[in-house]
């Protein structure tokens, strides 16, 4: 088993020196200037700038450094907040992102699957339908209206009754997690019921389940160690990359709520062509979902 | 719910079970051995013999929500292919008379000759400023001149005595006491008495106030309020442009606009039914090839199992680990779209480029667990080919998990082009698409609702359908479900 | 049977136990904080994004100016009223060689030691310090030898600035200057203590501990990217007349709707309007405010070889087929924004009035049937025998997107000219409109000083800033004259003199200048909004009850 987890990790490493490596070379590929803000400098003073960031070096040569550095856990200065390094940008914003993306998908999850399991046990009765509308309208608006339509609920709620529910942005306390959380988890909440029930009428029809109600094994023992188990398995291996992708691409939320998190950032650093923290975020997530993916499917072989 | 119903591929009930079979062994007689007259028994089948696609579609038939579905994506793809045929409105007119506006039938506009210059009017003789800073009273006779519509109002005042200068406002609503809504402007010279309002005015009731401002800068706290309902009003040269001889005071019909028009004043029909064809487009087709290209990778992948496994998980680990944005950019950069193209070819592609991993990985995961089925080892141990197992065997019971995972990339496609329509990556203009529609209308949420809400309600409708219509398939498709029946 | 019983629980149940179980869930996490104290003079706001550092010899966005105006002081200040009026320095004396600042005995930092001369001296070296390339070093080239230390010919230590002695600092030109009291304002001209910077090790500017202030207030909490606390300094010298207890930063959100949303429920005291809740501020009964920012917005031509915006025709064209009212209606939609005639904003001084009072200028007017003649005029110059087409590069927000597809309507529909949009976001717009990938490029210019040079000088050929590369001698020479004088009269003439030439020639259609529509707690007074330098500025805001 360690060895399985020491290959597992290996591969990991490989993917992220790719991923690295692919996204350095596309970077400096796109157009576009990382120096250049609202008015044009001298000459002479983006010789200076680019002096500063190294970029006035072969591209050859940028890279071993980046490589280097990245070794020794260090992505460099950041281009457009000067001053602050890359680590330091992570080390602030990243515990916001794995907070909010956690709570999104505990609630995805677990909504998911309860709602799925319910659809698919009642299938083609009234709650079935009910859900499964409901599902669909889900994934059927996109997140940004929902973050809007969620936030403007909740200020005139918070106006109406002149106290407050719920804070309508910023971030601090676990209360203004909520409702960013919710919106985040929606869709994905959507798509695990969907996955889940579909799966678990596949389930029902097994053979081991007859078998299972035949001997007369406890109802709740088949729902859950039969059945649900079975069913979850879709739900599971669905789960790593959306854990990536909402802890990491949380942006509209971060947005709408005013969270400074990561995916804030590294929407901003592309737009901004902020190389260094691109790179540092791309390095950083990059072994953040891989570790994600393996956990997730270290608990799929063992399950 | 499922208990009493007999399992696929158990026996037929006409065969004679064992132990009859053992009494009557020994009752054979030489006329048994001849061959059965086989003309009889095909003719006796009590139901015509059903091709998968034929019994597929009789299911789907069968379920009315799925067939509902059907219809209502029938329906957009007709009002979104066939509907400009019947509404032949250019999508990227810009009328200049109705902007935003919601829906409009047999509206008219008043003609109005050239408005360019207005000299004002000026109090004569030139009123005194007084230095001291008390207190001045409100305009007297505030009035309107010439014809009032929305394309300006033309107010003017008896002057104050005393006042520097005259601060206009503009609200939609009653003002009261310091509310008097949006500072339009003020006078420049304490002889001028009138003002000329025409910036994005529309056809609805406004409330104009006008106070003195004394030497100091200080602006009365008494208003004079007017209250005005502005109707449209078109321009003599635009008049001309649909009716030669019109002339100044006509009153000319307006276009209609069953869903309004846009800021721009761009009839949201016919721009509903444009963006349509590209969103459609590209959900359909993005999502099929994301699907197929995923589906192929992840089946090759869980059925081979191993090193090639291995291999293509990493792969999608690489492409899933590739920054979205930025890759999108890339390609598009690489793919050379120079401004004025919609760019779509690139999108689609950046779009299945990136987003085959998540249909591979639900395949792979799939077809892992199939595998290991019974079903696949009684065929394997029957000496099924590979091809065999995978067309006849694990395709048909992917179909389900495919068709479900399809529904799902058709909106996410179309979100996914909205998404980057927004970050200015999407379709250029002219072209249009619901995404961009969406995203234009979204700064107006607040004001104009229904610009935004045309749109999305289409978008929303169309996953929606897509989503039924998958569910039935899916039902229809599945060979598993039909053990439910 | 246990199981049926629990399928039918399930079966019967399924919704209502679902919903049960999350809207208890949801009364849990119910958050029932105190209703909206008012704290005693304290303003809370929202900005819009976060300041990317705050190191006043480097900043350049209109975020860190806003906090850098608030923490920290230069030699001179701006007042209510708009007048420089003396900061550090108490008094100072200018001609056309040099100038003397004296400043203050009583003046700290907020750590409590004395602002000297030689603070001034550290924090300019270090502006035209080729290493630390600040991209406002341009700012600093009035004094003497700045340009060549910048571009590495010479020493920092040459740099025309010395400290006589801990109070006084005198300041060697390198070209007369008319407007360098405006320039004393400016962030990138605010002192630096020398040993402070030091003790940094680079990070100057990075957090809230790495900033040492010697303004009106002091930065004691900066969450990045969430939340920023600006409190009063007890150090000022000028401390007295310094009411407010704390600014408060509790949100950074670039959204509108967030921010409204914010102000309606009393979390936040000030609030920018967009045209599309305007509306709705006029329902919520919001006391609407008006300024203009100074920015004044423009459309670009592409004057480079081969470029068919080289035609003059074709330019007049467009400019005579422009009605500005119907675009700021239409696009802009805010009521009362002008309509830009000239080249100088409104807001700017001239000799003895406003610039634009001084030379007035008509505004144009659509003129459709001159614009179709002068449209055939330049296809025939350009021996253009189909239609005419051309890329107009902008941005990717919804004003510019609105904007593109406005022009393409308009420019279709009476030049039957297909403008190609070239949508972009903001560096890779950048770095197409600086190489000359465009004929028309929709750009804007926000004033840097409080002076019409700030914009006269934007089409001389040596500006950077000239993506356009027109090249008019007679222009140019205009606006070295206005540069080499500092009698007032005569540099606005030559100022003057330049802008006809230019709105001849039409290497720019101005559009508009910004307006801005705010509104603000009415328990807010002393709010100052300007377009140079810091907005809004609280500085000697109060809040009253």
């Amino acid at each position: 088993m360690i060895k399985y987890i020491l290959q597992r990790l290996f591969s990991g490493l490989v993917t992220v020196f790719f991923v690295a490596t692919f996204t350095f070379f596309a970077m400096h590929a796109v157009p576009g200037d990382p120096l250049m803000r609202g008015k044009a400098v001298s000459p002479e003073v983006r010789a200076n700038l680019e002096a500063l960031y190294g970029l006035d070096k072969p591209i050859a040569v940028q890279y071993g450094k980046f490589l280097l550095n990245m070794v020794k856990g260090d992505f460099g200065i950041s281009f457009t907040q000067q001053n602050r390094s890359v680590n330091d940008i992570i080390r602030d914003s990243f515990p916001i992102s794995a907070t909010l993306g956690l709570l999104a998908i505990i609630f995805a999850a677990v909504g998911g699957v309860t709602w799925g399991a319910i659809a698919a046990i009642n299938r083609n009765r009234l709650s079935d339908r009910v859900i499964m509308f409901a599902v669909i309208l889900l994934v059927s608006v996109p997140t940004f209206v929902f973050g809007a339509m969620g936030q403007l609920a909740v200020s005139e709620l918070n106006q109406k009754f002149g106290i407050d529910f719920l804070p309508i942005a910023g971030w601090g306390t676990l209360s203004h997690m909520l409702l960013p959380a919710l919106v985040l988890g929606l869709g994905t909440m959507a798509f695990l019921a969907r996955l889940m029930r579909s799966s678990m009428l596949e389930v029902v029809t097994q053979d081991y389940i007859r078998t299972a109600k035949a001997k007369g094994l406890p109802t709740l023992r088949i729902f859950v160690r039969h059945q649900l188990r079975n069913a979850i398995l879709p739900v599971i291996t669905f789960l790593g990359p959306s854990i990536a992708a909402i802890t990491t691409g949380g942006f509209v939320a971060e947005v709408i709520f005013a969270i400074p998190g990561l995916g804030r950032y590294f929407v901003q650093a592309v737009q901004q062509l902020d190389y260094t923290v691109i790179m540092g975020l791309t390095v950083f997530l990059r072994s953040v979902s891989c570790f994600y993916g393996y956990s997730c499917r270290y608990s799929l072989r063992f399950y | 719910m499922t208990q009493s119903k007999s399992p696929p591929g158990s026996l037929p009930h006409n065969q004679p079970s064992s132990a009859a079979l053992g009494a009557s062994l020994n009752q054979f007689t030489a006329n048994d051995f001849l061959p059965a007259n086989r003309a009889g028994l095909t003719s006796g089948l009590s139901r015509p013999s059903l091709s998968y696609w034929q019994d597929a579609w009789r299911r789907l038939r069968k379920n009315k929500q799925s067939l509902a579905s059907l219809f209502v994506v029938s329906s957009l793809l007709a009002f979104v292919f066939l509907g400009p045929l019947v509404w032949t409105v250019d999508p990227n007119h810009q009328d200049q008379t109705q902007i935003s506006i919601g829906l409009s039938m047999g509206a008219t506009a008043i003609v109005i000759g050239d408005r360019n210059d207005w000299p004002g009017l000026d109090a004569s003789p030139i009123p005194a400023i007084e230095e001291s800073t008390q207190e001045l009273g409100a305009p007297a006779n505030l009035r309107t001149v010439d014809v009032v519509s929305t394309l300006g109002v033309r107010l003017a005042w008896d002057p104050v005595p005393g006042a520097a200068a005259y601060a206009i406002y503009r609200n939609e609503i009653a003002p009261e006491p310091d509310r008097l809504g949006v500072p339009l402007g003020s006078t420049q010279a304490p002889e001028r008495v009138s003002y000329e309002d025409n910036e994005s005015l529309q056809t609805r009731r406004y409330y104009y106030s006008v106070v003195a401002v004394n030497a100091a800068g200080v602006e009365s706290t008494s208003a004079s309020t007017l209250d005005l309902d502005l109707k449209p009003g078109m321009s003599l040269d635009l008049a001309q442009e649909t009716k030669a001889d019109a002339k100044e005071g006509d009153i000319i019909a307006l276009r209609a606009a069953p869903l309004g028009t846009d800021s721009l004043g761009r009839d949201l029909l016919a721009r509903l039914m444009f963006g349509g064809k590209i969103s459609i487009f590209i959900g359909l087709f993005a999502a099929f090839l994301e699907t197929l290209i995923g589906a192929m990778i992840g089946g090759i992948s869980g059925f081979f199992g191993g090193r090639i496994d291995n291999y293509i998980m990493r792969v999608t680990d690489f492409v899933l680990g590739l920054p979205f944005l930025l890759f999108v950019i890339l390609l598009k950069v690489a793919m050379g779209i120079g401004p004025g193209e919609s760019g779509i070819t690139a999108l689609i592609i950046a779009l299945v480029v990136l987003s085959w991993p998540g249909a591979a990985r639900l395949v792979r995961g799939q077809v892992l667990q199939m595998r290991e089925s019974e079903f696949i080892h009684a065929a394997r141990m029957m000496g099924a080919r590979p091809s065999y197992l995978l067309m006849r065997h694990m395709f048909p019971n992917l179909l389900g998990i495919l068709l479900v995972s399809l529904t799902f990339n058709i909106p996410s496609a179309i979100f996914a082009e909205a998404f980057l329509s927004f970050i200015g990556l999407g379709v250029a203009a002219p072209a249009a698409s619901w995404g961009s529609l969406c995203n234009d209308s979204i700064q107006n949420i607040l004001t104009h609702p229904h610009e935004f809400l045309a749109p999305a309600i289409t978008i929303s409708l169309t996953v929606l359908a897509f989503n039924l219509l998958g569910d039935g398939l899916r039902d229809a498709l599945d060979p598993k479900m039909r053990a439910n029946e | 049977m246990r199981y049926q019983q629990f399928y039918g629980f399930l079966r019967s149940n399924g919704v209502k136990l679902t919903l049960t179980v999350l809207l208890a869930l949801g009364a849990f996490w119910v958050h029932l904080a105190p209703a909206l104290a008012t704290t005693n003079q304290v303003v809370k706001i929202a900005l819009l994004g976060e300041p990317p550092n705050l190191n006043s010899t480097k900043a350049t966005d209109a975020d860190s100016f806003f906090i850098i105006g608030h923490t920290m002081e230069g030699l001179t200040r701006y007042d209510q009223a708009g007048n420089i009026v003396p900061a550090v320095a108490e008094k100072w004396e200018i001609n056309d060689k040099t100038a003397t600042f004296k400043i203050r005995k009583d003046v700290k930092w907020a750590d409590g030691s004395p602002i000297t001369a030689k603070d001034f001296v550290f924090s300019w070296r270090t502006v035209v310090d080729p290493k630390i390339a600040s991209e406002y070093s341009f700012l600093l080239y009035h004094i003497k030898n700045a340009e060549a230390i910048n571009t590495g010919k010479k020493p920092i230590q040459e740099l025309g600035v010395v400290a006589k002695d801990d109070h006084t600092l005198e300041v060697t030109f390198e070209k007369p200057c008319g407007y360098f009291l405006a320039l004393t304002t400016f962030p990138t001209y605010m002192p630096v203590k020398e040993s402070f910077f030091k003790a940094q090790n680079g990070k100057f500017g990075a957090e809230a501990s790495n900033i040492l202030s010697n303004g009106p207030f002091k930065l004691t909490s900066w969450v990045h990217g969430a939340s920023l606390r600006l409190e009063k300094n007890p150090n000022y010298w000028d401390a007295k007349s310094i009411t407010l207890d704390a600014i408060d930063i509790p949100y950074i959100t670039p959204n509108e709707g967030t921010r409204f949303n914010l102000f309606k429920t009393g979390r936040i005291d000030t609030l920018g309007l967009t045209k599309n809740i305007l509306q709705d501020a006029q329902r919520e009964k919001f006391k609407l405010n008006k300024f203009a920012d100074g920015t004044l917005f423009f459309m670009r031509f592409n004057f480079r070889e081969g470029r068919p915006t080289a035609n003059k025709n074709l330019r007049l064209a467009l400019a005579k087929v422009l009605n500005t009212n119907d675009f700021i209606s239409k696009v802009i939609g805010i009521p009362g924004t002008l309509e830009g005639t000239g080249l100088i904003p409104s807001f700017l001084q001239g000799a003895t009035k406003l610039f634009r009072k001084e030379y007035p200028i008509a505004a144009r007017r659509q003129n459709l049937a001159e614009a179709k003649k002068l449209i055939a005029d330049a296809k025939k110059e350009l021996k253009l025998t189909g239609p005419l087409s051309l890329v107009w590069l902008t941005g990717d927000t919804p004003v510019a997107t609105s904007e593109a597809e406005y022009f393409q309507g308009l420019f279709k529909t009476h030049l039957g000219i297909d403008l190609k949009i070239d949508k972009q976001i903001f560096k890779q717009r950048l770095a197409k409109a600086s190489a000359g990938d465009f004929d028309i490029e929709s750009a804007g210019w926000g004033p840097d000083y409080a002076d019409p040079m700030t914009f006269a000088d934007l089409f001389t050929t040596w500006n950077n800033n000239n993506n356009g590369k027109w090249e008019n001698k007679e222009y140019d020479a205009f606006i070295r004259k206005a540069m080499n004088t500092v009698k007032p009269k005569e540099r606005m003439d030559a100022m003057a003199a330049a802008e006809k030439i230019l709105l001849e020639e039409f290497p720019i259609i101005p559009t508009y200048e910004r307006t801005v529509i705010y509104t603000q707690a009415d328990r807010l007074t002393g709010v100052v909004r300007r377009s140079v330098g810091f907005d809004p500025d609280f500085t000697r805001a109060k809040i009253i009850k």
